[in-house]
């Protein structure tokens, strides 16, 4: 089964979303690690470590989310998780920004996903299979 | 008509130490002390000490019970190996504490060439090896099980990691003794220690009372039941929750500020005793066992003095700086000597508060405040003891300081540090009989009479606001 840590980052305490992305991942077949609200980046990856994780999913929903993901991917690769499969998700910046420019941001950051603002959860769900199914064909991640 | 009485003895680094216990009336019969001799022959300190105690009673009992405890031949010596740090070495380390071990090695994610060279080199008496979640990370516990595989280390291993890397650990680890057992974090932040803390207990019992010669005095004593500070543990354990039919004391703290170490054991959940506090970090477990190695009256004390800062303990001994640098110099050099003069006398006070204050200080949580979007959120690392109701002082230190309420209060909370969660308004009691290492031996037997004995021997220790109180009504 594959492994997904989930959780908010930084100083937010937005949980309500991000667990009902947790439930629905879990209902959808993947085995869970939920840290919860307030989780410094370090913890995520402190949990991947620990759990053998096949993917960190990131969500931020205060508009300081670039401070707090700025490094992420490095630490992913400090720790060995060179090839760990990132998302990140919500109101990752304040003010009215271009989505196209933000996922470009976040893209070159080291995540492999980006979701904007009222991204269904179905969707997220069909990325995380089509990208899986991508890795067992040695890619970094599926086309679109 | 003869009484049922009982023998508790406990096989300490220095000292062989008796309590003979009547059963009936729950009172101690009385004490005796020998020499620590197990590294020549264990029982010439036990004869010794049963001579004491037979010219003190005038003669000796029937024991119904022989039962004993050891720290002797350097305590339970052990080495844990984690993946992460604050994860599944954090979970390992508890587990050995728990279980009374004196922990001389922990290691965390891969094990380098060193790394094994050092833990061969420290000779543990148990190695406890965890690493990943079950169904998490099996190839760091895999390596470090195949890396010690390979090493001379001769000693009892315990598997405690993740169940799927088990049997492939099994086959690399050889054919040493391994024994298995639950996962020490079987999920993410999920503590799981107590099955690790049962197993060492077993394997002490079985190999290494042999291993140390404890077993050559058989006759003088039923069992080796378990380390003394499990024994300590247990003890604690049974004044907290009491037994069948007998209330215990509810969440406590107690305070054992020693030579070479300063240990604090908890009974309490720990979680939050304000409303809307979020804990973060590995769950704590009720019955947590910390020891501050570096927090020694007597082999440490040039460290106590580091952490305290030395104006500091100037300031509480009424000393200048120098004379304390001399007066610590002097202790470094003969360890065995005990204070004589007016100012050593208020250099070991100093020591043993600031001890005390160092170690509850780790022991306990801490707050912070988070400024989030929403306003200002307040999150808690480790357990909230403010509420705790009461304090139990024990250990030599302690007991022959001639102001123990001056050192008791340093485990208390003060409104200078609002952040550090320590006891605010506990009951203060002083074990000056030493008898909660027999408390917990006599407990594994007839727990009431052990409790009922603890509870009429600590003795209360008036805090300020008690004699503050007194000086109103007078």
């Amino acid at each position: 089964m594959k492994v997904l840590v989930t959780g908010v980052i930084g100083s937010d305490t937005h949980i309500v979303g991000n667990r009902i992305l947790s439930m629905a991942l879990e209902k959808a077949g993947y085995k869970v690690v939920t840290l919860g609200a307030l989780t410094p980046a370090g913890e995520f990856i402190k949990a991947a470590v620990e759990t053998n994780a096949d993917a960190i999913m990131v969500s931020s929903l205060y508009g300081q989310g670039e401070l707090d993901c700025r490094g992420f991917r490095d630490l992913c690769v400090e720790a060995g998780l060179d090839d760990i499969l990132l998302y990140v998700g919500g109101n990752l910046v304040v003010g009215k920004q271009p989505w196209s420019e933000v996922e470009e941001r976040f893209l070159a950051m080291g995540f492999d996903r980006a979701a904007p603002p009222g991204t269904r959860i179905e969707a997220v769900i069909e990325w995380l299979a089509r990208d899986f199914a991508a890795r067992e064909r040695g890619l970094r991640r599926a086309e679109a | 008509m003869a009484t049922a009485a009982a023998l508790l003895i406990d096989f300490g680094s220095t000292y062989t130490k008796l309590r003979a216990i009547d059963l009936d009336r729950r009172r101690i019969l009385g004490s005796g002390q020998g020499p620590s001799t197990v590294t020549s022959d264990i029982m010439l300190g036990m004869n010794a000490a049963l001579a004491d105690l037979e010219k003190r009673l005038g003669s000796l009992p029937k024991f119904k019970y022989r039962l004993a405890c050891s720290s002797a031949a350097g305590g339970l010596r052990m080495v844990t190996v984690g993946l992460v740090r604050e994860l599944t070495a954090e979970a390992a380390r508890r587990a050995a504490l728990g279980a009374g071990a004196k922990l001389v090695g922990t290691f965390a994610y891969r094990l380098t060439q060193g790394d094994v060279e050092r833990i061969v080199a420290l000779a543990p008496d148990i190695l406890l090896l965890a690493g990943g979640t079950d169904g998490g990370n099996s190839e760091v516990v895999l390596h470090n099980a195949a890396a010690l595989g390979r090493s001379r280390l001769a000693c009892p291993f315990i598997f405690a990691g993740n169940r799927n890397a088990a049997d492939d650990s099994m086959t690399v680890l050889g054919a040493r003794e391994v024994i298995r057992t639950e996962n020490v974090m079987p999920e993410f932040n999920v503590l799981n220690i107590e099955p690790a803390r049962a197993v060492i207990r077993q394997v002490f019992i079985d190999r290494i009372v042999h291993a140390k010669g404890i077993y050559r005095a058989q006759e003088a004593f039923d069992q080796v039941l378990m380390p003394t500070p499990a024994a300590v543990l247990d003890g604690v354990k049974l004044l907290a929750d009491g037994c069948r039919g007998a209330p215990g004391l509810g969440p406590l703290l107690v305070i054992d500020p020693g030579g070479a170490t300063t240990d604090v054991h908890s009974v309490a959940t720990g979680e939050p005793s304000v409303a809307g506090v979020i804990p973060q970090g590995l769950p704590e477990p009720r019955v947590k066992r910390t020891v501050e190695g570096d927090l020694g009256m007597r082999h440490n004390v040039a460290a106590v003095v580091e952490a305290a800062g030395l104006e500091a303990i100037a300031k509480d001994a009424q000393l200048t700086p120098a004379r304390v640098t001399g007066l610590v110099d002097a202790i470094a050099r003969d360890l065995e000597r005990l204070p004589q003069s007016g100012e050593e006398i208020a250099l070991d006070q100093a020591l043993v508060r600031a001890a005390v204050k160092l170690a509850v200080a780790r022991h306990c949580g801490t707050v912070a405040t988070v400024y989030t979007a929403t306003g200002p959120v307040t999150v808690q690392h480790g357990k909230d003891l403010t509420n705790v109701g009461a304090v139990i002082g024990t250990g030599g230190a302690l007991v022959h300081s001639r102001d123990p309420l001056g050192v008791m209060e340093m485990s208390l909370a003060v409104s200078s540090e609002p952040l550090s969660l320590r006891p605010k308004h506990p009951k203060l009691l002083l074990d000056r009989d030493y008898l909660l290492y027999a408390c917990g031996l006599l407990g594994a037997v007839e727990p009431e009479a052990a409790l009922e004995l603890a509870l009429a021997y600590l003795e209360p220790i008036e805090g300020e606001e008690s004699s503050r109180e007194r000086t109103l009504t007078a």
